[in-house]
């Protein structure tokens, strides 16, 4: 939490910035990827588009979470809700993700025990509550996430709870960002992901500089986001390519060491599969051998089946920021976040969904 | 005969038991004269012929939350469905749906929290049936309520009646209900600071009614939230609802918590909440009587009317404007 959340929303400060925005952008065409589905939604509650200059395009990245995990992993979570005995715990935002016999919000009103849970560390006393049943959580999250699981595990190791495991759904965000830069739209710099890189740091993203790209990791409230553009155009106007930080009160340069570690002591890199982007090198992460015995998926035998994505769904055109909400033929007809087809739609953080709840007004 | 401690599927069948719960539980804590005759109806006198009368059905987990309960919720949702209408409520129906095996401690601590709210709303429960159901099929104690109030003369509120020019002030602050029990379902352990509103509004719209004779429409904010009832004023109108997002009402700590758990306090319940539209050169005396009144002293003008097509609009913040959409189902909290 910001100490003065209020500051960093200041309408004088934002117009003195959009004032500095228009006279660095004029004359030219500048796109720039928010990277993180929490900057979506900063960018879409407080209106921001309508107050930057037409020459400065914003385009959502693959940085919401729910909506990167495969289909084939959805449905292992769906599945391992309906194991008998087992209470499937799981972040909010999971819950209504569609499989293809329901989602995990049907398989509790059928009466399977599904709980939306907060924190991993919820989880470990969940368990211990729950001495004869198997907690399984559904880990899905980034950088900013992961830590916490791997805490909570070692401590499920120290306090002896042999009835949790988690489902693995770990991914990293910087190999995405390569297949941004392989395959997306022209994006000229990106605002980086916030509270990810208050654990990477900014070292990680040097190859954004190399390919010719500026790059600004920022903070959630607008005047931030604010800020984060006017030095990404001024690296432009400048010519010079680096990564900064205009998120100073959370992010250090060298980030979360102490986090880093504990990732590294639980987990090893390892390929994943993203939606929409395939499987990528080392973008994913899987237990040591010492934490085997958390993996959920060995110890329920439970397969990631190969899972078509929803007919129609152009999630990922949108998740690599080809393609706008709005050019998907679902977006609001067919797919709303009542009756969502596609993961964008369902999380909070979901480009589709920040631009059906807060799209600007057409007129 | 030793009293049961918990409900049984005998005390919804009709015979003695059903009696002694009626009696000794629903009449001994919220009945007046009307009920206790016990009759199949109620007969009751009303002299005017303008009637507002409707109905609504509860269910909320848990059944006991801070700032309130499903009995107080019951009764205040009809009571403020009248209010909001401009009506005086007066008689209320309540329909009790009771799952085996529930402590019967526990429906007493409901009903009684029925009689503080109806007495505190001034209106008399006259009527009311119950059925048991098994465990399975019920989630502890679902209530159906109906009222009927009076409608004075004169008083013609209707949110199809907003025009351009007109200002909106909401009687309090916002999204305090929905992260209570949010927090208290989901055991968030967000801390003492957080209480539902849920309370009756009827003797505020009354001071609402006085101050500005001019007043268009009220609309109470529950599920779905301040945006739902903007969009649905701006819809039976055909304006454009426009909210100023820094003048919103909230308490630092309910907003807080919203952005931690990643809600838009737009989209929160409220259970003691209104909405008012006002001719602008009434809206200074409506604010007034408002403030001089403790539920109403954090009302506040959140935004105005203007020439539109049916939609809504917030002012942001930080300077830029947004569309206000209509979602439905619960908002999730986030991931991170």
């Amino acid at each position: 939490m910001n100490p003065e959340p209020g500051a960093f929303r200041d309408p004088r400060l934002a117009r003195k910035l959009v004032a500095e925005i228009d006279e660095l952008a004029e004359g030219r065409q500048a796109t720039f990827m928010e990277v993180c589905g929490t900057h979506t939604v900063a960018i879409a509650r407080s209106g921001l588009k309508s107050m930057l200059p037409a020459s400065v395009r914003l385009v959502s990245g693959p940085g919401c979470p729910v909506c990167v995990t495969p289909q084939g992993e959805i449905e292992r979570s769906i599945s391992a809700a309906r194991l008998p005995g087992v209470i499937l715990a799981t972040f909010g935002d999971m819950i209504r993700v569609p499989g293809s016999a329901g989602s995990l919000e049907a398989a509790r009103s059928e009466g399977r025990d599904v709980r939306v849970l907060f924190s991993p560390r919820d989880a470990l006393n969940l368990a211990e509550e729950n001495p004869g049943r198997q907690v399984v959580f559904v880990g899905v999250g980034f950088e900013t996430t992961i830590p916490g699981f791997c805490a909570a595990l070692r401590e499920a190791r120290e306090r002896g709870i042999g009835n949790l495991s988690v489902l693995n759904s770990f991914r990293l965000v910087p190999p995405a960002l390569r297949v941004v830069l392989e395959h997306g739209p022209g994006v000229d710099g990106f605002i980086l992901p916030g509270h990810v890189s208050a654990i990477l740091g900014t070292a990680p993203y040097g190859f954004l500089a190399e390919a010719g790209r500026s790059a600004v990791v920022a903070g959630f409230e607008p005047v931030d986001v604010l800020l984060a553009i006017r030095m990404l155009l001024r690296q432009e106007a400048e010519d010079r390519r680096t990564v900064e930080v205009a998120y100073r009160r959370a992010v250090r340069p060298e980030g979360n060491p102490a986090a880093r570690r504990l990732i590294e002591e639980t987990l090893e890199t390892a390929d994943a599969g993203w939606r929409g982007l395939g499987v990528l090198p080392a973008s994913g992460l899987r237990f040591r051998k010492g934490f085997a015995d958390f993996d959920a998926g060995r110890r329920f035998d439970l397969e990631t089946p190969e899972a078509p994505e929803p007919a129609g769904c152009r999630c990922a055109e949108v998740l690599l920021g080809k393609l706008g909400p709005r050019d998907c033929g679902l977006f609001g007809g067919r797919c709303t976040p009542e009756d969502p087809v596609g993961p964008c739609m369902v999380s909070s953080e979901g480009s589709c969904a920040a631009e059906y709840r807060y799209g600007q007004t057409e007129d | 005969m030793h009293k049961p401690a918990r409900i049984r599927m005998a005390h919804g069948a009709g015979a003695r038991l059903t009696g002694e719960l009626v009696a000794e539980v629903f009449a001994a804590s919220f009945g007046g004269p009307v009920l206790s005759r016990l009759e199949d109806s109620a007969e009751v006198y009303l002299p005017g012929s303008r009637l507002a009368f409707t109905t609504d059905c509860h269910v909320v987990r848990p059944l006991f939350f801070p700032g309130g309960d499903i009995g107080r919720l019951a009764v205040c949702g009809t009571v403020n469905d009248l209010a909001v209408k401009g009506a005086r409520p007066r008689f209320l129906s309540l329909g009790f749906i009771l799952a085996e095996g529930l402590e019967l401690e526990m429906l007493e601590r409901v009903a009684r929290s029925v009689g503080a709210a109806a007495r505190e709303a001034g209106a008399e429960v006259v009527a009311g049936d119950t059925k048991v159901v098994e465990a399975a099929a019920a989630d502890g104690i679902f209530i159906t309520s109906s009222g009927v109030g009076e409608i004075p003369a004169g008083r013609n509120l209707s949110i199809a009646s907003a025009r351009e020019g007109d200002l909106l002030v909401l009687s309090g602050n916002i999204a305090e209900h929905g992260v209570a029990v949010l927090d208290a379902r989901e055991s968030l352990g967000l801390g003492r600071d957080f209480a539902s509103d849920c309370a009756p509004l009827n003797a505020l719209v009354e001071c609402a009614c006085s101050a500005a004779p001019g007043l268009r429409a009220l609309r109470d904010p529950t599920r779905g939230g301040l945006a739902s009832v903007c969009l649905e004023i701006a819809a039976a109108s055909g304006r454009r609802l426009v909210v100023d997002e820094t003048a919103l009402p909230i308490r630092p700590p309910v907003r807080a918590a919203c952005e931690i758990l990643g809600l838009d306090p737009l989209y929160v319940a409220n259970e003691g909440l209104f909405v008012a539209v006002v001719p602008p050169d009434q809206a200074e005396a409506l604010l007034k009587a408002l403030r001089a009144d403790p539920r109403g002293s954090d009302a506040a003008v959140i935004g105005r009317v203007e020439r539109g097509n049916g939609d809504a609009e917030v002012e942001t913040e930080a300077g830029g404007r947004r569309r206000l959409a209509w979602v439905e189902g619960e908002p999730l909290p986030r991931i991170c």
